[in-house]
Order: structure tokens, then sequence, then C-alpha cells
């Protein structure tokens, strides 16, 4: 007859912890950044259609590193949430603070009752606005919320990069100083980032309801200008 | 609220409205129709639209005028609205229900496009509006008919287009204009009249606004340019950049001018 085995919860949540790390940390890196006007969202991601960061709502931004499945179904449910949201009350009330604790909610909730972590890390940014300053939320695979002050790395190699951004970074930068700071800490010592290898988004407004747009082609060239 | 999330048999995908279905908020599609079976009055009804192809685009134009029966209801309705940067809807009919029906609408397109990550096609917008017409189909029945005109700007063909509806939910393109609500046999009447192909964006706005300028004279649900309150038709360009709202400034002086034709037409000079 065999003995159903025991395993302490402490073993348990530290076995599911290492696993989603370990999927996250196989991913590359993303960086959000608060600058001048905007918040910036700098991924190392060489695919031109499979979005790590992407829009949710007028002033709000998704970004996520891990695996890709996992989180492209937690930004098309924060779209989701935030379109509802906005029909069923009013654009304004749209927020992403409520949209962070729904997916702490929800990551928390995995960790600990299904078979599997989410491999993901991700990340919420929404564009200050008078009075409001620009925010970040920083949401850990088992639903830990961190609320970021100026800029957060997400992904693999993530402390050595944020190490990196400090050092740098600069409340005053503009965009492209922002842009060629985040591109820097990716790069590190040893590789070299090329255009095509970045995915660059940013909530900047430009009197239009939508902030959310993506930099690239040429753009993106001329903001990298002579870091390249 | 929870978030949103779904097996894979119940997810709706990029449409909104099958999605407010899943989660059952408000009186969406489902329920609309059944609410009584006696026709409701005395409930606002939105007038004049018209739209008209140019060189560039297209124009929309609606007057500001809600009528209840033989009540003003509203002088300065707006049943213009862009539906999204390359597209926009005017209504005629009852204005709740057609209010609510371009909110859905607008919010349809926009989280087509960031669920997807592309935008809608023309055609694919107005199919989505006949869509939505069909299904206030009920409430059409009981005396709230909404009845819009599309308009955009077709990127992949590179030229503007108009779609009509009846209240069925019936699709039709129009080759160069086209003017429904209760003013719009008058609009439509100026439209043909003055109507060219390959007009200018000044030419076309002009003929737009004298559209539902004219209508205003024949139809007491028109409500024309008001000098006095200050109150002008919107009127709305959509060419290749997207659309644009014409300024009160400009519809002003059309105003005026289309009022001193009028004067000439009591004295000749």
């Amino acid at each position: 007859m065999s003995m159903p085995f025991y395993v302490a919860p402490e073993q348990m949540m530290k076995d599911r912890a290492d696993y989603a790390r370990k999927g996250i940390a196989r991913g590359r890196a993303l960086i959000g950044m608060v600058y001048e006007v905007g918040v910036l969202l700098c991924a190392e991601n060489p695919s031109r259609s499979l979005h790590k960061v992407s829009e949710i709502y007028d002033r709000i931004a998704f970004a996520g590193v891990g695996k890709y499945n996992e989180f492209d179904q937690l930004r098309v449910a924060g779209i989701r949430h935030a379109d509802t949201k906005g029909f069923a009350y009013a654009r304004d009330d749209v927020d992403a603070r409520s949209l962070a604790n729904l997916y702490a909610q929800y990551l928390g909730q995995v960790f600990t009752h299904e078979v599997k972590p989410l491999e993901v890390e991700i990340l919420v940014a929404e564009l200050g606005r008078p009075g409001h300053e620009a925010q970040l939320f920083h949401i850990l695979y088992d639903g830990t919320v961190v609320d970021e002050q100026h800029f957060a790395v997400i992904g693999g190699d993530s402390d050595a990069i944020a190490e990196r951004v400090v050092q740098a970074y600069d409340q005053t930068f503009g965009l492209a100083e922002a842009l060629r700071s985040c591109v820097a800490a990716l790069e590190g010592d040893g590789q070299h980032l090329n255009p095509q290898d970045l995915e660059v988004a940013v909530l900047e407004d430009r009197g239009e309801r939508r902030t959310f747009r993506r930099v690239n082609g040429t753009e993106l060239e001329t903001l990298l200008g002579d870091a390249l | 609220m929870a978030l949103p999330l779904f097996d894979v048999v119940q997810d709706p995908g990029p449409d909104f409205a099958g999605l407010l279905d899943v989660l059952a908020v408000g009186t969406q599609r489902g329920d609309r129709g059944s609410v009584a079976s006696t026709v409701l009055d005395g409930v606002p009804h939105g007038t004049t639209i018209a739209a008209a192809r140019f060189r560039d685009g297209v124009v929309i134009a609606g007057d500001r005028r809600a009528t209840e029966g033989n009540i003003i209801a509203n002088r300065t309705i707006e049943k213009v609205f862009p539906a999204d940067r390359y597209s926009a809807v005017a209504i005629a009919g009852a204005a709740g229900p057609a209010v609510e029906m371009v909110r859905l609408f607008q919010v349809q397109l926009e989280h087509y496009e960031k669920v997807e990550g592309s935008v809608l096609s023309l055609e694919g917008k107005a199919n989505q509006l006949a869509q939505m017409i069909r299904a206030n189909l009920g409430m059409a029945m009981q005396g709230l008919a909404v009845v819009p005109l599309f308009a955009g700007w077709d990127l992949h063909r590179s030229q503007g287009r108009i779609f009509t509806y009846d209240i069925a939910g019936g699709k039709y393109e129009e080759e160069a204009f086209y003017a429904t609500g209760s003013g719009g046999r008058d609009a439509r009447a100026t439209l043909r009249l003055g109507f060219r192909p390959e007009m200018s964006r000044d030419e076309i706005v002009r003929l737009a606004t004298k559209a539902l300028f004219e209508a205003a004279q024949e139809d007491s649900a028109t409500g024309g340019p008001d000098l006095l309150r200050g109150i002008f038709p919107v009127v709305g360009v959509i060419d290749a950049t997207g659309y644009q709202r014409v300024g009160d400034d400009e519809l002003m002086a059309l105003a005026r001018e289309l009022e001193g034709e009028l004067t000439t037409r009591r004295q000749p000079q």
C-alpha cells in the first residue's frame, strides 16, 4: 500500500516560485520608464508581430514578459475589463490601479490553487496628468504588486539591468535620452542591440484621447541616433 | 468586477458586443424588443443627416435639432460622431437608442483594434453597424428605429465610401451622396442638383451645409443654422488624414452666405 506523501507548504510554494522564475528568466527583459512628458516602454523583442507591449486604454499600457500565450491572455483580459468598465461608467473611471489589483488577484489565485503557476511578469503603466503622477504597477507571477517609482525592469536578468538604469536615470529625460538609457541598460557590456531587436512604445499626450503610440521605423532610428 | 477571462469555447474574441452578452452587462442585444408591445411615442427623434463623396474623401453632416412630436426637444443635439480615426456615423431616428448604438459601435471598433492589433476594413466596420441595427429591430417595431449613415476613408482602396441602412439592418453602398431623416428628401434634392464628381473639400462642405439649410426650409423637424444662438450643423470631413470636424467659423460664414442667397431670392437686385 502506498503512503500519500507529505509536502510541506513552504516547499510547495518554493517549488512553484522556482518554476515560474525559471520560465521568466529565460525571456528577454523589458523596461518601463517615466520620462519628462510620458511613459516609455522598451523591450528586447525581435518579433514584429508578437508584441510584448500593447495598448489597454486611453492612458494605460500593458507590458508582459515570460510565456507569450499566458501574458497575451492577460493583455486581452485587461482590454476587456477596461472597455467594459469605460462603457458601463465613463472613460475617466478606468484606472490602472484597479486593473493591477485584478491582475494580482488572478495571478495569486493561480499561483496557490492551480497545478502550474503562470510564468509571467507584467507591467501596467498609466500616463500621468496634472495632479496625478504617472504610475507603474509591476505584478509578479505570485500576485505580488509593486508600485514602482520612475522605472521598472521585468524579465530575465532584471536586477543587473535595474542596477544600470538607476545609475543613468534622470527624471528630466526627454524621450530620446530615456530611450537611449534604456537601450544601454538592456545591452549591458556584451551585446549590441539594433533597432530591429527592439519593441518600443510610449504613452504621451498629443491632444488626442488615445495616448498609446508605437515607436518604430525611421522614428526609432532617429531617436536612437548616435547611440547606434 | 472580476478579470474577464474565458475558456476557449466561450471566448468572445475581439467582439465587444459579444463580450457584453457573455458578461450579461446592461440590456444589450439579447433582451431588446421584449419591453412592451405598444408603440412608444414622446421620445426625442433626430432628423436630417447627409453624406457625400468628393475628390479626396467624404463629407458627413447633420443638423442639430431633436423633436418630440411637434415640440423641439433639443436644439444642440449632435448627430455626427467619429466612429474611429477614419470613419464617422450620423444618426437619424430615436435619439436615445441611436446615441447608445453609436457609443457601442465606437467601443466595438476600438476593442477590435486593440485585441487584434489591426484595424477593421471599412467594409468590416459597415457590416458591424448593420448587425447592430438588425439587433435593434425589436425596438424599431416599437417606434424606436435607428437609421444611421456610415461614411469613411477606405485605406485599402484609397477612397471615401458611404453606406446607408434600413431599419432591418440592410446595408447599401451609395456611389455619390445620400441623405436621410425627416428632411432627407429635401436634402437629397439639393445634393442631386449641386453634386458633381471630383468636387473640392470646400465645395462639398458648402453643398452639404446647403442641403441641410434647404431641408430646414421645408421640414419643421430640421433645424437650420441659428445665428442668433450660434448653433451650426455638425459637418465632418474624412480624408486620407482621418476625421476632421469643420470649425464653427467656417460654418457661420457659410450660413451667412446661404441666408444672403435667400434674401436675394425675395428681392432681386
